[in-house]
């Protein structure tokens, strides 16, 4: 093994260019894969961040009625807050929201919105809240920047509202824009408008009422409450971990894609060899190697080529990935267009485990893929192959 | 078996499947030669001279009768006991030289010693006598591209001597080489087959290297033609 590794070396170093563009490629493909999964993980963690952050708490308790893709729900989907949450909202731990169907007339059109009452207060999502204690000649309301450009609204514009109160009256008020927020998370921007919760109970003839609650602690053990649907976090982000199965599966096609091309090249370098090199195998062969020890060289030299592939790729590829860490990968295109939580710029993370095990996969699929066409060796006549003569 | 002989051939034959017939290669060969003998196997293109050199190199095997090789019958090695006594007792050059072109003369010479599992310092001396058997010292760090035909040659014989081998074969060593490096790499095989006592055996048509034969061994259509001792031989030409 010792005379395989020291023959092996040599004969990748005397190799020069050829040893050199293979252990390019290889590198690239260790990279990219890497770069890709930690993309990938990035953007998982990063969606249900800020879906947490702006959304969903730790999790929430949804009127029983309510289905959050069906608005003609609303009207039905509200309740009195049960009594046993009191004591968690006024700690902040929790907060209500009462969502009424609206209507919004922005430069004369007719949009659908749906209204919001939050507690201004509130400082468990990082929607700007507070900006609702602004005193103006009007309802302070606050859109996500979504609705702002889809609505062409600017801060300090005065637009009319009209909602549906509990018993089915309509009212219409104006309300000024105090704030536009920009947030990574479509739902909680598109079509919406954040009203103080106090002036939604009184404009819906809903006082003390919400549809949602929202709270902060996910690990709590928390119990069913008769109206209430408990909705823990990971049901409130399974929408987006099937998002990003599906994103994965397709990321995967293109992970196999680089896995054949650094699969290609060694068995490229391979297969060459067995042609290029049989008066060098003829040549071991009669020196004293048996078929299987040059069988075996050429396996530690493909293994020897992923292993400088390794070392290559850490001499750019960390700087690269650390600086992608921090810098981002800025998506050439509006991520909101997606609908689904995803920021403009995606942070990738890189884990210890991710760059192991892709290295591990693929110096092993190379050297394994290696083996192949050296199985030819096994078969070469030593007299024609010293003579170069085996087509 | 003769035992002072070092190979010792009794009618042996070699064929190769040809479409759905077969060509026979050897005929009957029987041929004994001792230690220290610098012979030849001459004859014309398709005489089976290389043939029976792979047979007696231990790279083929006979089709039947008998190869016996520093006491081995080449016929019944298994192939790691013939891998075997090629890296402890033979030694090739062959034609083209068969150099490895990325490794340095030093390592192309060192490449049996390798094998052998010498430490390095025995290596390294040894590798360096057999150049300086040859003559090549100052080409250590040379690569075979960067080296003329002649001195390519006198690495391959470097590299074939460096482990002192019982038996050196040579298929047409000067066939790629004009006429002062023909005499210069046959003067230096005469050189160690007297220092060393090494076995020398040839397979050629060229006449220099006839000329610096001791025993010439005729093969003609897979046969032995003429078996001829030369008189009055003189050691270094």
């Amino acid at each position: 093994m010792k005379t395989a590794l020291k023959l092996a070396y040599r004969n990748l170093v005397g190799a020069g260019l050829r040893t050199w563009l293979n252990v390019i490629v290889l590198s690239f493909s260790f990279v990219v894969i890497i770069w890709l999964k930690g993309i990938m993980m990035g953007w998982d963690y990063q969606a249900k961040s800020d879906m947490t952050d702006w959304q969903i708490g730790g999790g929430q308790y949804w009127h029983e009625q309510y289905d959050s893709f069906d608005p003609f729900t609303l009207s039905e989907s509200h309740a009195v807050i049960p009594e046993q949450f009191n004591k968690e909202i006024a700690l902040g731990d929790m907060v209500p929201m009462l969502m009424v169907q609206g209507t919004l007339y922005p430069q004369g059109r007719m949009q659908s919105v749906t209204i919001k009452g939050i507690d201004p207060h509130q400082n468990l999502f990082l929607l700007p809240t507070h900006r609702l204690d602004t005193v103006v000649d009007g309802i302070p309301a606050i859109i996500g920047l979504a609705t702002a450009q889809d609505m062409q609204l600017e801060k300090g514009d005065l637009v009319t509202l009209r909602w549906r109160d509990a018993n089915g009256t309509f009212d219409a008020t104006d309300i000024v824009v105090v704030d536009i927020f920009s947030s990574n998370v479509p739902a909680a921007e598109a079509s919406q408008v954040y009203i103080p919760l106090q002036t939604l109970w009184e404009m819906s003839d809903m006082e003390g009422e919400a549809t949602l609650l929202t709270f902060r602690d996910e690990d709590e053990e928390r119990a069913e409450v008769q109206g209430w649907v408990l909705k823990p976090k990971e049901v409130l982000t399974a929408s987006v971990d099937k998002i990003l199965k599906t994103k994965t599966a397709g990321q995967s096609v293109f992970y196999i894609i680089l896995l054949l091309l650094a699969m290609l090249a060694i068995f490229d370098t391979q297969v060459l060899s067995i042609f290029r090199r049989q008066k060098e195998i003829g040549t071991y062969i009669a020196l004293g190697y048996t078929r299987r020890e040059v069988v075996g060289l050429f396996t530690v030299e493909c293994a020897m080529h992923s292993i400088l592939a390794v070392l290559v790729g850490a001499l750019y590829g960390i700087p690269f990935l650390a600086w992608q860490a921090k810098a981002g990968w800025t998506i050439p295109m509006d991520a909101g267009d997606f609908g689904i939580a995803m920021a403009q710029t995606i942070y990738p993370v890189f884990s210890i485990g991710l760059i192991i095990s892709t290295v591990l996969i693929v110096v092993v699929v190379t050297t394994v893929v290696s083996y192949w066409p050296s199985r030819k060796i096994a078969k070469m006549n030593p007299t024609e192959a010293l003579r170069g003569r085996i087509q | 078996m003769d035992n002072n002989a070092i190979i010792q051939i009794r009618e042996l034959t070699k064929s190769f499947p040809m479409g759905k017939s077969k060509f026979t290669a050897l005929s009957n060969i029987n041929l004994s030669l001792e230690k220290g003998e610098f012979t030849g196997l001459i004859g014309p293109s398709g005489s089976g001279k290389t043939t029976l050199l792979n047979i007696v190199g231990s790279l083929d095997t006979p089709t039947s009768g008998e190869a016996w090789v520093l006491n081995q019958s080449i016929g019944s090695l298994s192939a790691k006991e013939a891998a075997r006594l090629r890296k402890e007792k033979l030694g090739f050059i062959f034609q083209s030289y068969n150099l490895l072109a990325v490794h340095t003369v030093f390592e192309n010479v060192e490449f049996p010693l390798l094998l052998l599992k010498i430490d390095a310092a025995e290596r390294k001396k040894m590798v360096m006598d057999a150049l300086e058997w040859v003559g090549l010292t100052d080409k250590v760090k040379s690569k075979p591209p960067q080296l003329s035909g002649g001195e390519c040659q006198r690495v391959a014989i470097a590299r074939a001597m460096v482990k002192r081998p019982s038996l050196v074969l040579a298929d047409e060593p000067t066939a790629n080489l004009d006429a002062a490096n023909s005499h210069h790499i046959l003067q230096t095989m005469v050189k160690l087959n007297e220092e060393l006592k090494t076995t020398f055996l040839f397979a050629t048509h060229d006449d220099k290297v006839i000329g610096y034969l001791r025993r010439k061994i005729y093969l003609l259509d897979g046969k032995v033609a003429n078996d001829e001792w030369v008189k009055d031989y003189h050691t270094v030409k």
